[in-house]
């Protein structure tokens, strides 16, 4: 018997022992599983700081091509005659959106073949209806309806005002959306997580529709027969890639051209019209203003509900127009002499481009008139016609007023300061939002223009909200999408969403992998852009050419660069070698790279040039290309290709750069396919395929 | 000497406390949220529990603003550092741990063993960290978890 009772008694024991060394193994677990986590976490924030400077580097690329066509107007005489007339055709597409082109669809056929949704105006839910069946279905809009529907929505648009008031008390809620980015699965989730755009369920769409991805212009039609269809319960703000000149570089133009062959131009102007024409801000019952960007110390809304928004096309040309003013009034003697020493610059400059062009006047005999002429329509050449006075104020305030709205970004510190990383728009603290507040008696500011990884962010003490409606935006993975939702009580409430392309969930290390791969590709592409530049960086540190310097002047040598703000420190094992003494072994960052194709006839230094710039190139051939053939003549490529090296100060000479015309005009009759000739000037991973393997093996391992 | 061979180590420290931490400042005002300091330190190479990570909180928080400045953070944290006050739990523990939970010596774990375990033992587990744990180390095919597997994914080496 006692026997049994110390058993039972050992038993309990045991049993307590037990418990307490689950418990002590449960603790470990849970914290090793913790470390496991923060470690993900921190490789997350690293990509995405990645991304994000790697983004902004691009738009001061785009800062840089507008310095460019600054360096163009200021050698604009040496251009004329022979060469391209860049300006002009950059500028040419530039007419009175206000003007009509409503028969230019009227004649195109629809040939029985087509088999994609026909749309009869005024347009009806079946037609929506079609659309969306359509586009689920990866069909293509014929032109005609197109160009109809942009005409149908350019008329509509012209009767908004600047700013559109909306009212709670007539619907239940008011949905927002922000930055899209031509990202059609994530307005197709919304919709069908949200509903179809109805008196019942109203949207504002706070820009950003097209541009980065693949099906801008379905987004942007759908948008617009929503807008069409239900003019009070679907409202359109315009977003900063509502501009000519951004669609140049971030896809839209492509997209078009790819997707319409034979009337791409046309559909090109209509949209630069249509996105000229689109509001700028919607206010909720007074209290809630919904920007894309944001606003300024110098943001007044009644002063902008006056302005003449069609005036402001291509936004970027107000931030070139204002460095080309800084330039031409150091020098505008010189500058004003040369232009008006060219008579045929002016004539090109005023020769009408299309009939229906405004301007039936007679070729006036001073050159100073002609660009007054064009002065509306081409905001950064007035500069050089208003030299005294040096330009206009009130129009240089609606500029500005309008560039604010759309390009400006909340900083967390008080004051407003120009924005330099985006080259355009303001930082402004939580005191230029209390003030505004204020002002027009808001409570809340609503908006886009930011990628934020869980789609939506609050800031300056819950003032204002970042909402960003494209996930995946950086990488599969890298963000979620949001939209908000507001009622009477002006509460927002947010929704948020993930377009899944996999068929199973990914884990978040699998997601962290995906995109720490993609951002250290496309770290590593900087990396080689600027090889040259950092070989001689390097070397100066290494003085017995050693190949290898220590991490901290490896470091040292990145960031005086590349000028990204990251942790070079902690990234540096997945960049580059270490010697068995800890020494950075620095050529070891380009060995898994390499051209697309091998020119024998450039230049490693000319090589590298047009690696780097080969999107700024591409955007100067499209101009130069004006019916979007893809080809462009030799000599053309020769002029624009020297002035290009020239105002980048890359010394190469014109046998190089003849010798790369000759070498790429692989048929002899005298023309560049220049699609493909950049093509060629890609940056290949050589890495690619074995690193794609052997995820793949890792794939089968665990399953 | 040993004064400048630990000035030399107080630097190297003090630089990787500042990447780690400069990676949540978002503002880049040198100021981070006070719920992403325990991953700035787990990542550090710190094993702290849960105790530990309040009282290092309170230590360096704001006056309870929520915010954390790099200032007040890194003079705590590099000592934390220099003397391994969290040290790290060797990995062969992290076997015999599982292995403790699996009484039956399957070889592995059944979804719901470990999440009575990790809810309810030691330091819980909020659902979502459960849910995003049974989605990294569950098998595919066969729905449990093979510990012996998902240690290596676990161990990860201290280079990011």
């Amino acid at each position: 018997m006692g026997c049994g009772t110390s058993a039972v008694a050992t038993e309990t024991q045991v049993k307590r022992v037990e418990e307490a060394e689950a418990m002590k193994a449960a603790v470990l677990i849970q914290r090793w599983y913790r470390r496991y986590m923060a470690h993900l976490e921190m490789r997350r924030r690293y990509t995405w700081n990645i991304f994000q400077s790697i983004e902004y580097a691009g738009e001061q690329d785009q800062l840089q091509l507008s310095s460019f066509f600054s360096f163009m107007l200021d050698n604009f005489t040496q251009l004329n005659g022979n060469g391209p007339d860049l300006i002009s055709q950059l500028l040419d597409p530039v007419l009175d959106p206000w003007l009509g082109r409503e028969t230019c669809f009227s004649c195109i056929p629809v040939p029985d073949s087509y088999t994609g949704p026909r749309l009869t105006f005024p347009l009806s839910v079946s037609d929506t209806n079609a659309l969306l069946n359509a586009f689920k279905e990866q069909q293509t809009l014929h032109a005609k309806y197109l160009l109809q529907l942009l005409c149908e929505t350019k008329k509509l648009l012209r009767q908004m005002p600047n700013i559109v008031h909306l009212s709670t008390s007539y619907t239940k809620d008011i949905t927002i959306c922000g930055d899209l980015h031509g990202r059609l699965d994530d307005l197709l989730l919304i919709f069908y997580k949200n509903g179809l755009p109805s008196a019942e369920t109203p949207y504002v769409f706070n820009g950003d529709f097209v541009d980065r991805g693949k099906k801008s212009i379905e987004v942007v039609v759908l948008l617009f027969a929503y807008f069409l269809l239900y003019p009070d319960y679907m409202h359109l703000n315009r977003g900063n890639h509502e501009d000519h000149i951004m669609n140049l570089r971030y896809g839209f133009t492509k997209e078009v051209m790819q997707k319409y062959k034979t009337h791409g131009r046309e559909i090109l102007q209509l949209f630069q019209d249509v996105f000229s024409l689109l509001p700028l801000a919607t206010v909720i019952d007074g209290k809630i203003l919904i920007v894309h960007g944001g606003i300024s110390d110098q943001t007044d809304l009644d002063f902008l509900n006056s302005v003449e928004r069609h005036k402001v096309r291509g936004l970027v040309c107000f931030i070139l127009r204002r460095r080309h003013c800084q330039l031409t009034h150091q020098d505008s003697a010189a500058s004003c002499s040369s232009s008006s020493s060219s008579s045929s610059s002016s004539s090109t400059l005023c020769s009408p481009r299309s009939p229906s062009s405004l301007s039936p006047r007679p070729c006036p005999s001073s050159p100073s008139i002609h660009f007054t002429v064009n002065s509306l329509q081409v905001p950064f050449l007035d500069s050089l016609s208003s030299l005294s006075p040096p330009s206009p104020p009130q129009y240089e305030r609606e500029w500005k007023q309008i560039v604010d709205i759309l390009w400006s970004d909340p900083k967390n510190q008080d004051g407003c300061y120009p924005n330099t990383f985006r080259g355009g728009g303001c930082y402004f603290g939580p005191d230029v939002t209390q003030r505004l507040m204020l002002q027009h008696g808001l409570q809340l500011l609503i908006r886009s223009h930011e990628c934020k990884q869980e789609g939506y962010e609050l800031c300056h003490g819950g003032r204002v909200i970042t909402i960003f409606s494209a996930s995946n935006y950086y990488e599969e993975g890298s963000n979620r999408g949001a939209y908000i939702k507001m009622g009477k009580d002006l509460i927002p409430r947010f929704y948020q969403y993930q377009v899944g392309r996999g068929t199973r969930k990914l884990t978040l290390t699998q997601r962290v992998r995906v995109a720490e791969s993609s951002a250290l590709k496309a770290l590593k592409e900087q990396l080689f852009t600027h090889r040259s530049e950092l070989m001689a960086a390097f070397k100066e540190f290494d003085h017995n050419n050693t190949g290898c310097v220590s991490v901290s002047e490896w470091a040292q040598v990145l960031e005086s660069v590349l000028r990204l703000d990251l942790p070079w420190r902690t990234l540096r094992p997945h960049l580059v070698r270490l010697t068995a003494e800890g020494a950075v072994e620095y050529e070891s960052c380009f060995e898994d790279m390499g051209s697309g194709t091998q020119l024998a006839q450039v230049t490693p230094n000319l090589a590298e040039t047009l690696f780097r710039y080969r999107t700024d190139i591409e955007i100067i051939f499209n101009i130069i290309d004006k019916d979007h053939s893809g080809l462009i003549s030799i000599e053309e490529f020769r002029q624009t290709w020297r002035l290009f090296s020239a105002h980048l100060g890359v010394d190469i000479n014109n046998q190089a750069i003849d010798d790369l015309a000759r070498s790429i005009d692989f048929n002899k009759d005298g023309s560049i396919d220049f699609t493909e000739f950049l093509e060629a000037f890609r940056v290949v991973h050589k890495l690619d395929k074995y690193q794609h393997q052997s995820r793949m093996d890792s794939n089968t391992e665990r399953l | 000497l040993i004064f400048l061979l630990s000035e030399a180590m107080a630097s190297d420290v003090h630089k990787k406390i500042k990447a780690a931490f400069k990676a949540f400042d978002y503002e880049a005002n040198n100021t981070v949220d006070v719920r992403e300091i325990g991953t700035i330190v787990f990542s550090l190479g710190c094993f702290p529990s849960q105790a530990d990570l309040h009282d290092f909180i309170a230590q360096v928080e704001e006056d309870h603003t929520g915010f954390i400045h790099l200032e007040k953070f890194l003079p705590v944290m590099t000592n934390v550092l220099l003397e391994k006050r969290f040290p790290p739990i060797p990995e062969d523990k992290l076997l015999q741990a599982f292995e403790v939970l699996d009484k039956e010596k399957k070889g592995y774990l059944e979804q719901e063993e470990l999440t009575k375990y990790m809810m309810q033992e030691g330091e819980v587990f909020t659902q979502e960290e459960m849910d995003e744990m049974l989605t990294a180390l569950t098998d595919q095919k066969d729905n449990v978890i093979y510990y012996k597997d998902v240690i290596d994914e676990l161990i990860i080496d201290n280079d990011i």
